[in-house]
């Protein structure tokens, strides 16, 4: 009881910190990968970031209101990404919290924002469930692979005209079986017949025997459900047995390192993504001018990252320019096509993301919008 | 005809391994549970030398296989050497073959790390052959032939020659082969470094025929190797060979026809089967030596 006491004077303290300092600063934590093996994201994610802080500062969007960045590594571990997420909450006061880079980690950390209800952004999570799942306070802005695969197959359809298609897919693994609902019951609403679906487990260095079985029953296209690992694997083999069917990957592929291990053979290869980088929205090239001004050649976690703020500053604004926890949080869900480099954005009733995808195409080693 | 030419592939694979496996297990009945580590370092190495020191493909191979020959020797004196001559020797080995299993794995991981690492591209020519409808590449017929002359070579050492005799004296009673002059120890080495160093190809081609070196690799074949072992009779290279095509040929057309998960279930299966109606595998001797 005296516990519970103290947390409840020590919770309106810090909104009453919180108020007080809304008049001049509003502070988000933005917890990333800076170390560990998701690092390679989490230094776009905080270039994103700190151009959207330092350009709605400049505009003038937020009259009388100062946006500060805290940027701290979560060290792609859910310990640190725990602490991280305490310290915003109790030491630095922040309004918003983004991140962290990964799901894992968020399933860790978010608990922590929603019971001190402090509303978060997630700017990179994609598992489908356990994300905004948490609370009312957990809002996201990246597509889950449900959201993407849809877009992308129709995109892709628009393109090449395919009849019927197979699968293959990695059954023995969580994400990779996931990908695979996504994929089948996508084909099945667009209609397209699926003429034989295979399967592998994640341990699986040959895949010879499935692909010449999928090559047999000849269909215009393939979908892959697989890790990064093995993704290289599938196009290499296929391509060895001679099967030049167009393939598409699920967000498995969507890896530099599936370029490198696959060379030559990934030329072709589909990628659903959120983030349509050859878009000639001005909002879009406006930030990829910007962020390539200050030496940065953003990809989607940067464009992903940049969004959360932009879509705090306009919670911000919908709730009357009060930069206060619950304010922030009220005004997620008045968020409604907000122009950004990932398109017109706003929130589903679920606080999951919702915006157009895009097809990238792997040429001359490096991923590409299908237009 | 695709899946034939997949499965002997496959199988191919799996026979190289097992040759290196059941020259320790099969003859001097000792099951060596490190080879699998020798698998993956030897092809670790073998990457290495072609990826950042940029040796040829040709000369990377022996260097590669010596590397990995050398390593099985040790594996020997650490794991196995100092326990030999005890009452349980057999099982003491096989415990810490499995913990120096795990320690060479560890090095591995923290040396190359835990991503999955491939063989620049044009270290073998990328060349194809077409049977009709069937695809079949120039890696792929390679490996199929170093797996029968292997087994060819590794038949005639053991029949034919000085240490073969001395091999086999040991297996069948280390104590007279002893008394009689042999040396037991350098004998031992010997089948040591020839296993490991068989081991090692076989990673090196597995490395090289799937694009895919990591750390894990071994543990994909190594309960194979033991299965094509048994299946083709302990200490039979004809048979560990002939197992090697059975095995895959069975995998790969369990996986067209029933599907993945079935995969290992169906070469199980098949394993127990022969161990229940034919103790002695495929080509296995008559009777099954005391161990």
């Amino acid at each position: 009881m005296r516990f519970s006491l103290r947390c409840l004077a020590s919770a309106v303290a810090a909104a009453l910190a919180v108020t007080a300092a809304a008049a001049e600063t509003v502070k988000i934590g933005a917890a990333f990968s800076l170390t560990g093996n998701a690092a390679v994201y989490g230094g776009q994610q905080k270039a994103g970031v700190q151009l959207a802080v330092d350009e709605i500062n400049k505009s003038g969007k937020l009259p009388g209101l100062t946006l500060e960045a805290v940027i701290e590594d979560d060290a792609t571990s859910k310990e640190q990404g725990i602490a991280v997420f305490q310290r915003f909450i109790n030491r630095d006061k922040v309004s918003a919290i983004i991140g962290p880079t990964l799901s894992t980690t968020a399933t860790a950390a978010d608990p922590v924002a929603q019971a001190a209800k402090t509303p978060v952004v997630a700017v990179s999570n994609t598992a489908p469930k356990g994300i905004t799942d948490i609370g009312d306070y957990i809002w996201r802005v990246s597509l889950t692979e449900a959201q993407v695969v849809p877009s992308a197959l129709k995109a892709a359809r628009a393109k090449l005209g395919f009849k019927n298609a197979a699968i293959l897919y990695g059954n023995d693994d969580v994400f990779t079986k996931g990908g695979f609902d996504v994929m089948k019951s996508s084909l099945e609403q667009a209609g397209v017949p699926i003429l034989e679906i295979q399967t592998f487990a994640t341990k699986d260095r040959d895949f010879n025997a499935q692909l010449t079985s999928l090559k047999a029953k000849n269909p215009d296209f393939l979908m892959v459900s697989a890790l990064a690992e093995q993704a290289a694997g599938i196009v290499t083999q296929a391509r060895q047995l001679g099967w030049n069917v167009p393939i598409m990957g699920g967000n498995g592929f969507n890896s530099p390192a599936f370029i490198k291990n696959a060379g030559p053979a990934a030329e072709g290869v589909l990628v659903g993504t959120a983030w349509n980088k050859a878009s000639s929205d001005p909002v879009n090239q406006a930030f990829i001018a910007a962020m390539k001004a200050r030496g940065n050649d953003p990809d989607q976690f940067a464009a992903q990252a940049y969004t959360g703020v932009l879509v705090i500053a306009d919670a911000i604004k919908q709730s009357g320019g009060k930069g206060s926890r619950d304010d922030v949080k009220n005004g997620f869900s008045k968020v409604k096509d907000l122009p950004t480099p990932l398109g017109k954005f706003s929130f589903l009733p679920s606080r999951d993301g919702d915006h157009s995808a895009a097809v990238q195409v792997v040429k001359g080693g490096k991923f590409e919008i299908l237009q | 005809m695709q899946q034939v030419i997949n499965g002997l592939f496959l199988g191919s694979i799996y026979a190289l391994f097992a040759l290196g496996y059941t020259l320790v297990f099969g003859v001097l009945d000792i099951l060596n549970l490190a080879h699998q580590a020798v698998f993956m370092l030897c092809a670790f190495t073998a990457l290495v030398l072609v990826g950042n020191l940029h040796v040829h493909m040709l000369l990377a191979f022996p260097l590669a296989v010596l590397a990995g020959g050398l390593l099985g020797m040790v594996v020997d004196r650490v794991a196995f050497r100092p326990l030999r001559g005890r009452s349980d020797s057999n099982i003491s080995g096989l415990i810490s073959s499995i913990a120096l299993a795990t320690i060479l794995e560890a090095i591995g991981l923290q040396v190359f790390g835990p991503d999955v690492e491939r063989f620049p591209f044009g270290t073998v020519p990328d060349r194809y052959l077409k049977l009709g409808d069937a695809v079949i590449s120039e890696l792929q017929l390679v490996i199929i032939a170093i797996a029968l002359a292997m087994m060819a070579a590794l038949t005639f050492l053991l029949k034919r020659t000085r240490l073969g005799r001395r091999i086999r004296a040991v297996a069948e009673n280390p104590l007279a082969a002893r008394i009689l002059g042999v040396n037991v120890d350098g004998v031992i080495a010997a089948s040591f470094f020839l296993s490991s160093a068989l081991g090692g190809a076989a990673g090196l081609l597995f490395g090289l025929a799937f694009n895919n070196v990591s750390t894990d690799m071994g543990r994909a074949v190594e309960l194979k190797g033991l299965a094509v072992i048994v299946l083709g009779g302990m200490g039979s290279m004809p048979g560990a060979a002939l197992a090697g095509f059975a095995l895959g040929l069975l995998e790969v057309f369990t996986v067209a026809k029933l599907g993945s998960s079935y995969r290992d279930a169906v070469a199980f299966g098949v394993l127990f089967l022969v161990l229940v109606l034919r103790p002695r595998g495929l080509l296995g001797p008559a009777a099954l030596r005391e161990a």
